[in-house]
């Protein structure tokens, strides 16, 4: 197993207590051999304790001891597993309409978001939701599962309205590439391995899905940015002249010998070095951690971005953008915040509240007076200083930004910028 | 255009300085929580690769509990000293020594509890506002739901039903008076990442986790090493094994594993192959279903 040539993909599931999310990623783990011989006694255990005939693989994922005890997922849970070809990092959050935040969060950083259908209910709101949250965050890729083929003795026709009942459904969202797998997570068909029940789905499992799917283009890499997060100044006899720039690249491609343009100064220099650890590097690209230096003394600091003279951000104080709201206290308009953006932190007003999306049916909400918590709504923000930024479109990174309560200090809304 | 790839490891070891970086530039007074295990030695390392040439701008801290490998306090000396870099040693026997917390009593008491009570009484004397450790999500169920910035209030405490919701790459460290922040840079490695990576950077380790000869005791199926911490219970004797260590813990409680893994690559291979968890040797999990949650929850690391 050539284990240093395999890629990361983060993958995001989101589901409602029965349609079989735990279960899902409990026969992941299994069929992937990830679970180790102590898990699985412990849930064959709990499983005995509990009265159930079979061992049920959903307590792999269970964490915390009020979810064991109410049987469900309340937070976000992270799950590792790795096959030759990749290593796998999910994000399984629940799909409750109370934790729409949750699931925000989970998808905020997925390259592909696993949607589950019950294929004896076929489309519920939830299923809009979860679409729909995919779509909001720009996960660039979806796998949807119709899950339970074999409680609709796995028929074809059943899969063949849903599928087309989800896409007629999709055709108002923005997901880029959505692929179709009926499966049955509970005994394992086209999870892992090929089902023997379903001679008719010629497509692939999702774990060869999973592993295939192409995503070095999930990163933008057309847009040279780069935020600072520190200057390294050693103070050291060996290197008192050095000043390099640490962050970490969120676009484009930067290689020595670019000329670039620091913001918000507008220097323009060029880059002499691009190193980690004294080891140069010939090309960074988002999500690389680098140290710059520039042939020019330039005063830079924490907050700003360096960036390619002719393809410059957006610089502006007043944001348009998609906002889900994650606190108790509802939003309202006048509010003061706190924003923080790539590495700057900087106050923030609320200056309208523009209207809210009806999640389940995608309907706009004008003429509101407040944001609740889990509603997705558009907001304008001004903010106290410039920041440079792109559209969330364009890029995940410099596209994103949240909101800060003031007072507590929370995490209390998530922006994307439009 | 190219193919603008990097594998697994890379990305892993780009989120971990951007996250260390941040600890950095967020916080006044921030440090490294030094166990003497090798996911606090790879933090260290990844510490050092952030800042490069500058040395690590925060203090290493080791809770000493009295009962460590002397191999590990060894390592630790060792390493502080090449990096240059500051040590601050938090004693659990100061704190019995001054009634601070009473030592457990019987054949398995262990001083894993007591931890809690000298890491918290240090860093409030060094108003330390965030410090790191190389917690994986991986390593155990309550761990896999916590944030890279897992926010503690005044009294030290974890609420996991309270946590901040954390989104991008963008981590709020913001925080009252009084309050303090625990930072898992390598929240998202495996244990074979950690491995694989180690392989990779030639990073150095304690003997510990190679194979070598050891004076053992077996209680309860878990191979202890036989040191003055250990009382021996009826019918327990002494074996000498060929063993190594997955984790590094208090000698009376931390586990070995019967090996010959004597370099990288045959760790890596066994790893690969082995069927327990490496927290599955560590007894003070065995306690209860949840013993990992509830410590967290009063303030362990």
């Amino acid at each position: 197993m050539d284990y240093h040539n395999t890629e990361l993909l983060r993958f995001t599931t989101a589901g409602s207590v029965d349609d079989g999310k735990s279960t899902l990623i409990g026969r992941l783990l299994y069929d992937s051999k990830s679970i180790f011989q102590d898990q699985l006694d412990a849930v064959e255990e709990s499983s005995k304790n509990k009265g159930f005939d079979y061992v049920d693989l959903s307590l792999l994922t269970d964490g915390l001891k009020s979810e064991r005890e109410q049987g469900i997922t309340i937070d976000v849970a992270y799950r590792y597993f790795a096959t030759p070809k990749r290593k796998f990092i999910v994000a399984d959050t629940p799909g409750h309409i109370q934790y729409t935040r949750n699931m925000v969060t989970g998808a905020s950083t997925a390259n592909l978001a696993i949607i589950l259908i019950d294929a004896r209910k076929g489309m519920l709101e939830q299923t809009h939701r979860h679409s729909f949250i995919a779509s909001l965050l720009r996960i660039p890729h979806a796998i949807v599962c119709i899950n339970k083929m074999d409680l609709v003795d796995y028929s074809e026709k059943v899969y063949d309205n849903i599928v087309a009942d989800f896409k007629a459904f999709s055709s108002k969202l923005d997901i880029g590439d959505i692929q179709f797998i009926p499966i049955s997570a509970l005994n394992g068909d086209n999870v892992v391995n090929k089902s023997e029940n379903m001679d008719w789905y010629k497509g692939s499992t999702m774990m060869y899905h999973l592993e295939t799917v192409h995503i070095s283009s999930d990163y933008n890499h057309i847009d040279c940015r780069f935020p600072i997060q520190s200057v390294i100044r050693p103070h050291t006899l060996n290197n008192q002249d050095f000043r390099g720039f640490a962050g970490r690249i969120d676009g484009g491609v930067f290689k020595p010998g670019d000329k670039v343009k620091t913001l918000p100064s507008g220097f323009v220099s060029t880059i002499k070095t691009i190193e980690l650890s004294g080891e140069k590097i010939e090309e960074a690209f988002a999500p690389m951690s680098v140290t710059m230096t520039l042939d020019d003394e330039i005063d830079i600091s924490r907050g700003d971005m360096i960036v390619r003279e002719n393809n410059v951000p957006q610089v502006g104080q007043d944001l348009d953008i998609l906002v889900t709201w994650m606190n108790d206290k509802p939003l309202r308009s006048r509010t003061k915040v706190i924003a923080k953006h790539t590495t700057n932190e900087c106050m923030a007003m609320v200056k309208a509240l523009k209207y809210k999306v009806d999640i389940n049916t995608l309907h706009r909400i004008e003429d509101i007076d407040s944001l609740e918590m889990n509603d997705i709504g558009r907001i304008t923000l001004r903010t106290s200083k410039p920041l440079f930024y792109d559209t969330y479109k364009r890029n995940r990174q410099t596209g994103s930004l949240i909101i800060i309560d003031e007072q507590t200090n929370e995490t209390i809304g998530a922006g994307m910028i439009i | 255009m190219g193919n603008y790839i990097i594998n697994h490891l890379r990305e892993l070891e780009s989120e971990a300085i951007f996250v260390i970086r941040e600890i950095a530039a967020q916080f006044e007074n921030p440090v490294l929580l030094f166990s003497g295990g090798k996911d606090s030695i790879l933090l260290t390392y990844l510490a050092k690769k952030a800042f490069y040439p500058a040395k690590i701008p925060f203090p290493l801290i080791h809770v000493d509990t009295g009962h460590n490998f002397p191999e590990t306090i060894a390592f630790r000396d060792a390493l502080v000293e090449k990096l240059g870099v500051k040590l601050i040693v938090g004693s659990v026997q100061d704190a019995i020594d001054k009634g601070r917390v009473k030592e457990e009593t019987g054949a398995d008491a262990s001083r894993n509890a007591l931890q809690i009570v000298s890491l918290l009484d240090t860093l409030e004397a060094h108003k330390v506002d965030a410090a790191m450790g190389g917690a994986r999500r991986d390593e155990e169920k309550a761990r896999a739901k916590e944030r890279f910035f897992s926010h503690r209030d005044e009294f030290g405490q974890w609420d996991p039903k309270n946590q901040r919701p954390e989104l991008w790459n963008l981590f709020n460290g913001r925080k009252n008076y009084g309050e303090h922040f625990r930072v898992f840079p390598i929240s998202n490695w495996t244990e074979m990442d950690v491995w694989e990576y180690i392989k990779l950077e030639n990073i150095e380790l304690p003997s510990l986790y190679f194979s070598h000869q050891r004076d053992c005791v077996v209680r309860d199926g878990v191979i202890l090493a036989n040191s003055e911490y250990i009382k021996l219970k009826p019918g327990e004797e002494v074996v000498n094994m060929t063993i190594r260590y997955r984790t590094c813990g208090d000698m009376p409680i931390t586990g070995a594993v019967v090996s010959d893994a004597d370099n990288l690559t045959k760790i890596i291979e066994e790893i690969a192959t082995t069927r327990t968890t490496e927290r599955g040797g560590r007894a003070d999990d065995k306690r209860a279903e949840t013993a990992m949650e509830d410590r967290k929850k009063q303030g362990y690391f």
